[in-house]
C-alpha cells in the first residue's frame, strides 16, 4: 500500500467516505419513513405499514417504485427552470451541510490515519451555519416557482420560519464555541471527553440545549413547528404541487436535514463519539465509538418521531411570538452568562 | 494541485461573472435575486480558495443567508411584477446611457491593465491595517468616491420607493 503517494491516498479516501456517506443517508431516509410511519401508528394504537415484506420492511421499497413511476406534473404558468431547481437545491444543501461533521474517532488504515469525517474544516460550525441558511432558498423556490397560492402561503411562511429560529439556533452554538475556544467539529467533540459527562455540553450549557433543540425542530418544520405543512389550511405547504420523483425528492431533503440536526446535536451538546465513562467502555476504539455517536443519534430522531406523535401544532402568531420573544433573549442571556463565566474563571 | 486550483478558480469565476450578467439582464426579480445568490455563492468558493475558509463562510452566512433572503421577502411580498418592456432604446436617453457604458468601460480595462497580480500573496490583512491602508492617500481617493456611489444608491433608492414624498 506504500505505492500510493499521501495525496492519492487523500483523494480514494475522500471519494469512499463521500459515496459510503451519501448511500447510508439514503438507506437512513428511507428507512426512516418506515420506522416514523410504524412508531407513530403505534403510539395512536394503530399497527402502521405491515403487509409488504415481513413487518411492512418492504413498504420503503414499494413506496419507492409507485413514485418512480408517478406522473409528472407542472401546473399551467409555472416557472420550469425554478420548478426543477428547487428540489435539487434542497438535496444538495442538505448533503453538503452534512460534510464536516465528525462520526467516530480517527483510526489507522494501512499505517495512515483516517478521520470517520469527510473535511475536518477550521470554520465547521460556521460552515454548516452557512449551509443550512441556503437551504432556505429550496423551499422559497418551490413555493414560488409553481405558481399556486397554498405554494406561495407556504413558501412564504416556511421562510420566514426558517429565518427566525435561524437565529436563535446560530446563537444556542456561541456558548458552546466559547468553551471549546474553537469553531472546529472536532476541538468540539474532543472538549467533552472526560468521566460522568460533567464536560458534556448537555451539562454545562443546558439552556443552550434546550434552546437547540427547540430551534432545530422549527429549522426542520417538524412537529409542533410543522406549520409550512400545515394540511388543515394550506393543503401540503410549499411542496403542493410536486408530484412523483420530485415530490421523493424534497422528503428526502427534510429528512436528511432532521439527520443533521440530530447528528449536529449529538456533536455539540451530547460528546459526540464520548461514551461520558472512559476507561470501562474503550470509546477510543473506533468500533465502539462509531456505536455511541450511532445510538445518541438514533435516540435523537426518535425524540423526533415522538414529538410528533404528541404534541400539536403551534399557531403561527404563537410560532413567531416564542422565537422572538423567548428563545432570542433566553439566548442571548445564556451567551452572556457563559461569557461572564469564563471570563471570570480567567 | 496548482493546475486542479486554477481550473476551479476559473470555473467559480466563470461562473460568477455569468451569474452577474443573467442578475442584470433577467426581467423577473425574482430570478434576478437567485443569480445574485449564486455571484455570491461563487464568490465565496473563491474566498476559500484563497485559503480564508473564515471570510467564505461570512459571506455566505452573512450575504446569501440573511440579506438575500430580506430581498427574496420583500420581492415576493410586495408582489414585484417582471419589467414591461421600456419605451424605445434610442433618443438623446440612450446616446448618453451608451456613452457612461464606454466610459466606465475605459476605467475598468485602465484598472485592469494597470493591476498587479502579485499583490495578494503576501498581504498582511488585519483590520488595522486594511482600515490604515483605505485611509492612506493612495486609496483615500478610490474609498471616498465608493461611499458616494453608496450614498447615490441610498438616495436613489428612496427616490425609487416613495414616490410622493
Amino acid at each position: 500500500m506504500s505505492s500510493l503517494s499521501d495525496l492519492q491516498f487523500e483523494l480514494i479516501a475522500t471519494v469512499v467516505k463521500v459515496a459510503v456517506l451519501i448511500g447510508s443517508l439514503l438507506g437512513i431516509f428511507s428507512g426512516m419513513t418506515y420506522v416514523e410511519r410504524r412508531v407513530l401508528a403505534f403510539m395512536q394504537f394503530r399497527l402502521g405499514p405491515n403487509r409488504t415484506g415481513p413487518f411492512g420492511l418492504l413498504q420503503p421499497v414499494a413506496d419507492g417504485i409507485k413514485l418512480f413511476f408517478k406522473e409528472e406534473v407542472m401546473p399551467e404558468g409555472a416557472n420550469a427552470l425554478a420548478f426543477y431547481a428547487a428540489p435539487l437545491l434542497s438535496v444538495v444543501a442538505a448533503l453538503m451541510a452534512i460534510a464536516v461533521v465528525p462520526y467516530g474517532p480517527p483510526f489507522s488504515l494501512f499505517g495512515r490515519t483516517l478521520q470517520l469525517q469527510i473535511a475536518n474544516v477550521d470554520v465547521g460550525v460556521l460552515y454548516i451555519f452557512a449551509i443550512t441558511s441556503l437551504g432556505v432558498y429550496g423551499v422559497v423556490l418551490a413555493g414560488w416557482a409553481a405558481n399556486s397560492k397554498y405554494s406561495l402561503l407556504g413558501g412564504l411562511r416556511s421562510s420566514a420560519q426558517m429565518f427566525s429560529y435561524e437565529l436563535s439556533l446560530g446563537m444556542s452554538w456561541v456558548g458552546v464555541i466559547m468553551i471549546a475556544g474553537s469553531f472546529r467539529m472536532n476541538d468540539i467533540v474532543d472538549h467533552q471527553a472526560g468521566w460522568f459527562f460533567r464536560h458534556w455540553n448537555l451539562v454545562l450549557q443546558f439552556p443552550a440545549f434546550v434552546i437547540y433543540f427547540i430551534a432545530a425542530t422549527a429549522e426542520v418544520s417538524r412537529t409542533p413547528f410543522d406549520l409550512p405543512e400545515g394540511e388543515a389550511e394550506l393543503v401540503a405547504g410549499f411542496h403542493t404541487e410536486y408530484s412523483s420523483m420530485k415530490f421523493a425528492l424534497i422528503q428526502m431533503a427534510e429528512y436528511i436535514n432532521m439527520i443533521t440536526v440530530a447528528v449536529l446535536c449529538t456533536n455539540l451538546f451530547l460528546g459526540g463519539w464520548h461514551s461520558g465513562l472512559p476507561g470501562i467502555l474503550p470509546e477510543s476504539h473506533p468500533i465502539f465509538g462509531f456505536v455511541y455517536f450511532t445510538v445518541k443519534v438514533a435516540a435523537l430522531l426518535f425524540v423526533f418521531i415522538w414529538l410528533r406523535g404528541t404534541l400539536p401544532r403551534f399557531r403561527y402568531d404563537q410560532l413567531m411570538d416564542f422565537g422572538w420573544k423567548r428563545l432570542i433573549p433566553v439566548a442571548a442571556l445564556n451567551i452572556l452568562v457563559t461569557a461572564g463565566l469564563l471570563a471570570f474563571r480567567g | 494541485m496548482e493546475t486542479v486550483t486554477a481550473i476551479v478558480f476559473y470555473v467559480l469565476a466563470g461562473a460568477a461573472v455569468a451569474a452577474a450578467l443573467v442578475m442584470i439582464t433577467q426581467k423577473s426579480p425574482i430570478g434576478s435575486a437567485f443569480a445574485l445568490i449564486v455571484v455570491l455563492c461563487s464568490l465565496s468558493a473563491i474566498y476559500g480558495l484563497l485559503g480564508s475558509p473564515f471570510i467564505a463562510a461570512l459571506q455566505i452566512v452573512v450575504y446569501a443567508g440573511a440579506v438575500m433572503v430580506l430581498f427574496l421577502f420583500v420581492i415576493m411580498l410586495l408582489n414585484v411584477r417582471s419589467e414591461e418592456p421600456g419605451p424605445s432604446r434610442g433618443g438623446p436617453l440612450g446616446l448618453t446611457a451608451l456613452g457612461l457604458c464606454a466610459l466606465l468601460l475605459a476605467q475598468v480595462a485602465s484598472v485592469l491593465l494597470r493591476a498587479r497580480i502579485d499583490v495578494v500573496a503576501s498581504y498582511d490583512a488585519s483590520s488595522a491595517r486594511v482600515a490604515q491602508e483605505l485611509f492612506s492617500p493612495r486609496f483615500l481617493y478610490a474609498f471616498e468616491a465608493t461611499s458616494v456611489l453608496i450614498l447615490a444608491a441610498l438616495v436613489g433608492a428612496i427616490a425609487l420607493a416613495k414616490k410622493e414624498l
